[in-house]
């Protein structure tokens, strides 16, 4: 019954926003943080109290050949929980950040949008109803990178919408070839047809839809749009895009069709580890040299999205278990670090590192979190990032590929290594910095503090008895394709 | 050299002649969505071609007073609100969202099919309004300089 509430409230809002209007942010400001604050209540309950067994919901009463169905299991509820967390603390670190740059209330009409096509991607069980909600979310994305009205933002949301579109197009061929084979859009039909067909139908439908999500992931050969698009946007939309778009568009979708509808064919498994570890190490090779904070954090997110699809990859339960508690694990830390490169370009006007010098007396808050944010995606115990690029390491170890989990520590050193020197030059360098243009407000703080503590309090979801409560019932999903299949079938 | 507003006096008759028998018929083709071939979309799409023709043969001045663009985006917003809370009001009815809650008439009558002549007619309302004002921004762009006009 809640399920489509998930598309709703966001849908609802932006076209509110955008039907109020006016000069002034203020009835958009409002509306937004009602609607995001009501999705963290709904996703939270969602995933505590409904989220034990699959829900599915047919939209206008259609049975599932027919018409589309909503889907609700663990990996959902967990994606939702997710991205509703980011979103929320987005929206309160958005509401200082963009009146410094406009009054306007397109921004957050947009934002919805882009929140709403990222929910509906996650709930949807229908092939072509998530192509439809993956444009919308991209579209808004867009427009959102383009948001600073800058020569280079509109350059790189230029390159975002080429790459996107690019990637589009070869998931629409890849669906194309789906309903040519199996006469069926629904995921579990799919999946329950392609074992009868040609495994050639397997490989193509598999190559398609690996090179078009691995665009929008931005795995190694395909992220050359990532480092500009994430760091023209503005920080919280950055912040948005790093942490959950990639993951709910990306990651998420990967999961879904790989292991539910494919289930798990091992060649793509091992263009999942291959393509994985050169993320890790291309993508810091070529964060260590960078100087613009923005730019920096936008590679190593190439990097770390590695580490996720090596633990996908290994198709182990101990690889996928690394595998999302890092996904989320990174949208927590990540969306920080972006907070924080945001908060210092806000209050000093610049986010090149050789610019900067020591300002852990002029911002407290903001360097303090952005120390809690750089151990944690260092792998710094007792921080969340740790425990979870541990697991990931340990099961390449146990599943016998030595090789990787060698290259996973190095890529990890080499994370701790450029994060050092964000440390060094930006926020406690030689050079004492004393003035600051403008303050970083309550609600900027206050999103910086509520992540910094999520990076302590995610490490316990490791902890026996927890894991076994939050974590257990996704690998569970990701890892049973019939159960997937008999439970949106209603058998 | 002053920009000469729309075109000359033969088009501007032709269209003022035809414009609104275009946008009847995508009246019709919006209302009998779930009776023939079109629908929502399709009349929408002709209903934005009715207002384009004026801008073309008139210019951005006259199309400005005729239509009133600021509430054209009012209306292109409101219409998916309303979509939105008549499937809100299925779900109030116990029924699924969207799904149809009113009787289903008789084949082949206008006034049939449940909800899908209302959701028909907001989707047009939406497409034709959505179209057109995308039409519109692109149309003060000046190519030369990339500066709005």
């Amino acid at each position: 019954m809640i399920l489509p509430f998930y598309i709703i409230i966001p849908l609802f809002t932006a076209f509110l926003i955008s039907l109020i209007g006016g000069k002034k942010d203020y009835a958009a400001v409002i509306f937004s943080v009602i609607s995001v604050f009501s999705l963290v209540c709904l996703s939270l309950y969602g995933f505590f109290i409904g989220g034990r067994q699959i829900l599915v919901y047919r939209m206008s009463a259609w049975d599932i050949p027919v018409g589309i169905n909503l889907v609700q299991d663990s990996l959902s509820s967990f994606v939702l929980v997710m991205i509703s967390i980011i979103s929320l603390t987005s929206v309160l670190f958005s509401i200082q950040y963009i009146r410094h740059l406009s009054q306007d209330w397109k921004y957050y009409a947009l934002f919805m949008l882009l929140l709403s096509g990222m929910n509906g991607v996650v709930l949807t069980g229908d092939l072509f109803n998530l192509f439809v909600f993956m444009e919308i979310a991209l579209i808004a994305a867009f427009s959102l990178v383009a948001y600073g009205g800058r020569a280079e933002e509109y350059e790189a949301a230029f390159k975002y919408a080429v790459m996107g579109s690019v990637s589009s197009t070869l998931i629409l061929v890849g669906i194309a070839v789906t309903y040519c084979s199996t006469s069926t859009l629904t995921l579990a039909l799919i999946a329950e047809r392609l074992p009868a067909l040609n495994t050639k139908v397997v490989y193509w439908i598999g190559g398609l839809f690996m090179a078009g999500f691995g665009l929008k992931t931005a795995a190694m050969p395909f992220h050359a749009w990532l480092p500009d698009a994430h760091s023209s946007a503005p920080a919280p939309i950055s912040s948005m895009l790093s942490g959950v778009l990639i993951k709910a568009l990306g990651i998420y979708v990967l999961i879904r069709i790989f292991f539910n509808v494919l289930g798990a064919p091992e060649l793509f498994m091992r263009i999942f580890m291959v393509l994985g570890t050169v993320s890790i190490i291309i993508g810091v090779f070529l964060a260590i040299g960078q100087w613009d904070m923005k730019r920096l954090l936008a590679y190593h997110s190439i990097s770390q999205i590695g580490y996720i699809l090596l633990g996908l990859g290994l198709a182990t339960p101990l690889g996928i278990l690394g595998a999302i508690f890092h996904m989320f694990n990174h949208a927590i830390f990540k969306g920080l670090l972006f907070y924080n490169a945001g908060a210092v370009e806000m209050a000093l006007g610049t986010r090149n590192l050789k610019n900067l010098g020591n300002i852990s007396k002029l911002l407290p808050v903001t360097s303090g979190t952005s120390m809690i944010a750089s151990l944690s995606i260092s792998g710094i115990p007792p921080f969340n990032g740790f425990f979870s690029k541990l697991i990931i390491i340990i099961a390449a170890i146990k599943s016998g590929h030595p090789v990787y989990a060698f290259l996973a520590v190095v890529g990890s050193i080499l994370t701790l290594a450029s994060f050092m020197k964000v440390q060094r030059y930006g926020f406690h360098g030689d050079r004492v910095i004393e003035t600051k243009q403008t303050n970083v407000g309550l609600a900027m703080n206050g999103a910086m503090i509520t992540l910094a503590v999520l990076c302590l309090v995610t490490s316990l979801m490791i902890v026996p008895g927890i894991k076994e409560s939050i974590l257990d019932p996704v690998i569970a999903v990701i890892l049973n394709k019939t159960q997937y299949i008999q439970m949106v079938m209603g058998r | 050299m002053k920009r000469q507003t729309g075109m000359t006096l033969i088009v501007k008759t032709i269209t003022r002649l035809t414009v609104w028998l275009i946008i009847l018929y995508g009246f019709y083709i919006i209302l009998h969505g779930h009776l023939t071939p079109g629908g929502g979309f399709g009349g929408g799409v002709i209903i934005a071609l009715a207002f384009l023709n004026v801008l073309l043969a008139y210019g951005r001045e006259f199309t400005d007073k005729w239509l009133k663009i600021s509430f054209l985006e009012k209306l292109e917003s409101l219409s998916i609100i309303l979509f939105l809370l008549l499937g809100i009001t299925a779900l109030l009815a116990g029924k699924l969202f969207l799904e149809n809650f009113i009787g289903k008439g008789h084949l082949y009558h206008l006034l049939s099919a449940g909800t899908i002549p209302v959701f028909n007619i907001i989707i047009g309302i939406k497409v034709a309004m959505s179209l057109f004002l995308v039409i519109w921004i692109l149309s003060g762009l000046k190519l030369e300089e990339g500066e709005e006009a």
